[in-house]
């Protein structure tokens, strides 16, 4: 039989040179038993001293930090469960991922209740603040559930910089000074101030927030068990608050709805006298945003973040239309922003044609997409959704009067000119349109996104550059 | 009017603001209070400070400036015709209330919403002034999350993004018709237009810098809260308009609060309020859309209601009987997030065991909360559930209602 002194509870350091030492040895882990100065030593064997040197084997990844956690535990058995797994790994390189092995499975919950207690010390931590101090300076009492001060005391370090405070435990106290961090004895909670005046208000802040008519205090208990209660300065409520809460709700429930002042009523009235949306033919661009961004003549509104109606100057020589806003002009608002806009900018550039001269819009004002997870994916609007639309653009075109309307792509076409046509084939020429305006079609700059082929790719955006230009002469 | 203590104050402006399901804190960037001036830290994971006996945590000092409001919505416990008791904050009280808590340890940060009062814009201007004094006065580090009010202008709600973690906009109810009958100032087309000008600010800022960085936007980004029960939508059209709203702004999260008696009720509402477990079986189904691979139509159809008895997964696996047993030894990850009572945890951690060993049912056990449940649906070495497709006691079992 073996037995390893270890400086203290928490002494991973020693164990660790221990442990290496006594797998050297061929040491069973039946064979050691491990102690702690100062604690009763049950057989009175030699103990054996660590021995320092080079270690003879490797762990996987993962075992030290999985140790050290489960060595802040307060079980009695942690460090003779680390050897055994240790001595096991000798063996069983693989050991660790065997997660429904018990001796893995339970350092596994103890490394897990070890830093649940660490992550509860950082939301239980209840500071006071020192009257008197010359510093501001603020003090805490806390019972940590397992030996986790140490390691956690360097989180409140981070979040308190430029502050001075101690948190006291049975265990161990931390100290920060706002230059080092210091550790000392354990203390006792008469060390820490017994009150501070902000704890009323904090109780008064719990107390409001507590909604009575949703009573789920197992789930309250889950999350904070009692043992932290009594160093919690809010936990003297929950009683009061759990024994008035049904009597609250129903009180809520039984009140009459109340009539509101006569004040309120009278301006209420005001209001409803302005204000009244009236539908007619909207005769400005501004009528055209504000009336397309209310329309329902299609289903399209429901899921699009708004209308996007045309940009550009009130009169224009040419006019653009594309075939629906896509994502980012939905967020954005306006028409041609997103990576097709890009495209198009470029080869007006390259056409000589400024689109600041240049009056732009779509067939169809709202985006009409479908949910693919996360992301909303373009689907090209109906014949329905165009000939409803419709409205819009015509409203478009006599109020800015083009001389030359360009319909990109087929959709578009079909606003344009109410009937479809072959891009392909009918793109490149003027087409006359009722209207006295001159008709071009040509592609989608969306459709060029689209090409993977980069030869067929530059020749499409070629003819593109080309019909751009014949357009701005026909209208020039 | 009488003057009102703090105390006082606080405990009218915390009540009001319950009604805000949200107190995250966590997801944002990375700091802490070293090299600063002031207190303050964000380590990605959000910590819970307290818990109500409602069992919500508490993460936050989350209050309104002030619970005045000009608007008129029939949910709402301070419309201007509801007889509550008001009170507005001073913007020092809010920053000096939200420090003493914060170097005490009690609070993650603030959570700032507010009332209407004169216009959106004076309102804003107030929240963004409190942000702004805590950030630039006091180098406050902590987590910071602002309401958005929807027809605040774009300057404000950039100011907002650039000192805040979060920013929300309420989209309130499930409805557009319902908004407009329910809340008449209110127009949901104004707060989708501010929730995609959100969007748009995040993404620009997350560009990869081409001179400089982009100044920061809301590092914790966006999300919203939609009030279950005071309209007639079902639940089906609760989860396509959340699942529509995930795709088009990229909301970290979308809120449920189950429509709840509030004092001073008015007659506009429905009387009965709807139970907790469909608020309960809402957030379950937007959990699945969300991490496990399921689309809203597959939970629950337009015209449908969640099932109140079992929960959303279960109720799907219960109508998919074909898709059952599956064999945890052969399945992919889809499969497996499919079986009811197998959390994303636990699959992960079966994968990661298969590799090894052949899975037995004692692994499985030990992995998993939910063997009960899951034990009908799976096939490892030594299990395969008999007779399954006719077995009719999957659902468990009715309970007798008490007498009320």
């Amino acid at each position: 039989m073996r037995v390893v002194r270890l400086a203290s509870e928490i002494d991973f350091a020693g164990w660790r040179l221990a442990a290496r030492a006594l797998r050297s040895l061929q040491a069973a882990p039946d064979d050691v038993i491990w102690t702690v100065d100062g604690e009763g030593d049950l057989f009175g064997d030699e103990a054996t001293p660590p021995q320092a040197g080079p270690p003879a084997f490797t762990v996987p990844k993962g075992f030290l930090d999985l140790a050290q956690e489960v060595a802040l535990h307060r079980s009695g058995e942690r460090f003779t469960l680390l050897y055994r797994l240790l001595w096991r790994l000798g063996r069983q390189p693989e050991l660790l991922g065997l997660a429904s092995d018990p001796d893995v499975a339970r350092a596994r919950d103890m490394a897990k209740a070890v830093s649940r207690a660490s992550h509860k010390m950082k939301a239980f931590v209840r500071f006071r603040l020192v009257e008197d101090a010359a510093e501001e300076t603020y003090v805490a009492w806390f019972e940590p559930a397992h030996r986790v001060t140490e390691a956690t005391a360097p989180f409140f370090q981070r979040r308190f910089t430029n502050m001075c405070w101690s948190i006291l435990t049975p265990d161990v106290c931390a100290h920060w000074d706002r230059e080092k961090l210091t550790f000392s004895s354990g203390a006792d909670p008469a060390d820490a101030p017994g009150e501070d005046a902000l704890e009323e208000y904090w109780r008064t802040y719990y107390a409001s927030i507590f909604n009575p008519a949703r009573l789920k205090t197992a789930a309250m208990q889950r999350e904070m068990p009692k043992r932290y209660w009594r160093n919690l300065p809010e936990a003297r409520l929950i009683p009061e608050l759990v024994a008035t809460a049904e009597a609250r709700a129903e009180e809520m429930v039984r009140q009459q709805p109340s009539e509101p002042t006569r004040r309120v009523v009278r301006q209420a009235q005001r209001l409803s006298r302005d204000g009244s949306f009236e539908e007619g033919a909207p005769a400005t661009l501004e009528e055209v945003t504000a009336g397309a961004d209310f329309c329902r003549r299609c289903e399209l509104w429901r899921d699009a973040t708004q209308a996007v109606a045309g940009d550009g100057p009130g009169r224009a020589r040419l006019m653009l239309v594309g075939e629906q806003p896509g994502d980012q002009e939905d967020l954005a608002g306006k028409p041609f922003v997103g990576p097709a806009g890009r495209v198009l900018d470029e080869a007006l550039e390259a056409a000589g044609a400024p689109r600041a001269q240049i009056y732009v819009t779509n067939a169809v004002k709202h985006f009409r997409h479908e949910l693919h997870g996360k992301r909303r994916i373009h689907k090209t609007p109906t014949a329905g959704h165009v000939s409803a639309c419709r409205w819009w653009l015509d409203a478009e075109r006599r109020i800015v009067q083009p001389r030359v309307i360009v319909a990109l792509g087929a959709t578009a076409a079909l606003g344009v000119f109410g009937k479809a046509m072959a891009v392909g084939q009918s793109r490149g020429q003027a087409l006359q349109l009722p209207d006295q305006a001159q008709g071009v079609v040509t592609y989608h700059p969306s459709f060029l996104l689209r090409m993977p082929d980069a030869q067929a790719k530059s020749e499409v955006y070629a003819a593109f550059v080309e019909d751009l230009k014949f357009a701005w002469k026909l209208a020039s | 009017m009488a003057v009102l203590s703090l105390k006082r104050k606080l405990s009218i402006l915390s009540d009001a603001a319950k009604y805000d399901a949200s107190c995250a804190s966590s997801g944002s960037s990375r700091r802490d209070s070293v090299g600063g001036s002031g207190v303050g830290s964000t380590e990605g994971m959000g910590i819970c400070h307290a818990y109500a006996p409602d069992g919500r945590c508490i993460s936050l000092l989350k209050i309104l400036l002030t619970n005045f409001c000009v608007y008129d919505c029939a949910y709402c416990v301070n419309r201007v015709s509801s007889n509550t008791p008001r009170a507005r904050f001073a913007v020092e009280e809010v920053v000096d209330l939200t420090l003493g808590f914060y170097k005490r340890n009690y609070i993650e940060g603030l959570f700032l919403s507010s009332g209407i009062i004169r216009s959106a814009d004076y309102t804003m201007e107030e929240m963004v002034r409190v942000a702004r004094t805590l950030r630039e006065v006091h180098d406050f580090r902590g987590y910071i999350h602002l309401k958005l009010i929807p027809e605040a202008s774009a300057g404000l709600v950039n100011d907002a993004a650039l000192y805040a973690d979060r920013l929300s906009i309420n989209i309130e109810l499930p409805r557009d018709e319902s908004i407009a009958s329910l809340a008449p100032e209110k127009d949901a087309r104004q707060i989708r237009k501010a929730m995609g000008a959100v969007r748009l600010g995040i993404e620009e800022a997350s560009e990869p810098a081409r001179v400089a960085a982009p100044p920061k936007y809301a590092p914790a980004g966006q999300s919203t809260q939609m009030i279950v029960g005071a309209d007639g939508a079902l639940d089906g059209e609760i989860l396509s308009r959340s699942a529509a709203l995930y795709g088009a702004y990229g909301l970290r999260r979308v809120y449920y609060s189950a429509y709840s008696p509030i004092p001073d009720t008015t007659s506009r509402l429905p009387p009965a309020r709807p139970p907790l477990a469909r608020e309960h079986r809402l957030y379950q189904a937007d959990w699945l859309m969300r991490f496990y691979g399921f689309e809203a139509g597959e939970i629950a159809a337009s015209g449908e209601n969640l099932d109140l008895e079992v929960d959303p997964k279960h109720a799907w696996a219960l109508r998919h009987r074909e898709a059952f047993p599956v064999d945890l030894n052969l399945a992919d990850r889809e499969q497996m997030l499919r079986v009811p009572g197998l959390g994303v945890a636990a699959v992960d951690r079966l994968i990661a065991l298969r590799r090894q060993k052949r899975l037995r049912l004692e692994d499985v056990r030990r992995l998993s909360r939910g063997l009960k449940t899951s034990k009908a649906y799976i096939v490892v070495d030594d299990w395969r559930p008999t007779r399954l497709s006719d077995q009719a006691d999957l659902r468990p079992p009715p309970q007798q209602l008490s007498l009320f």
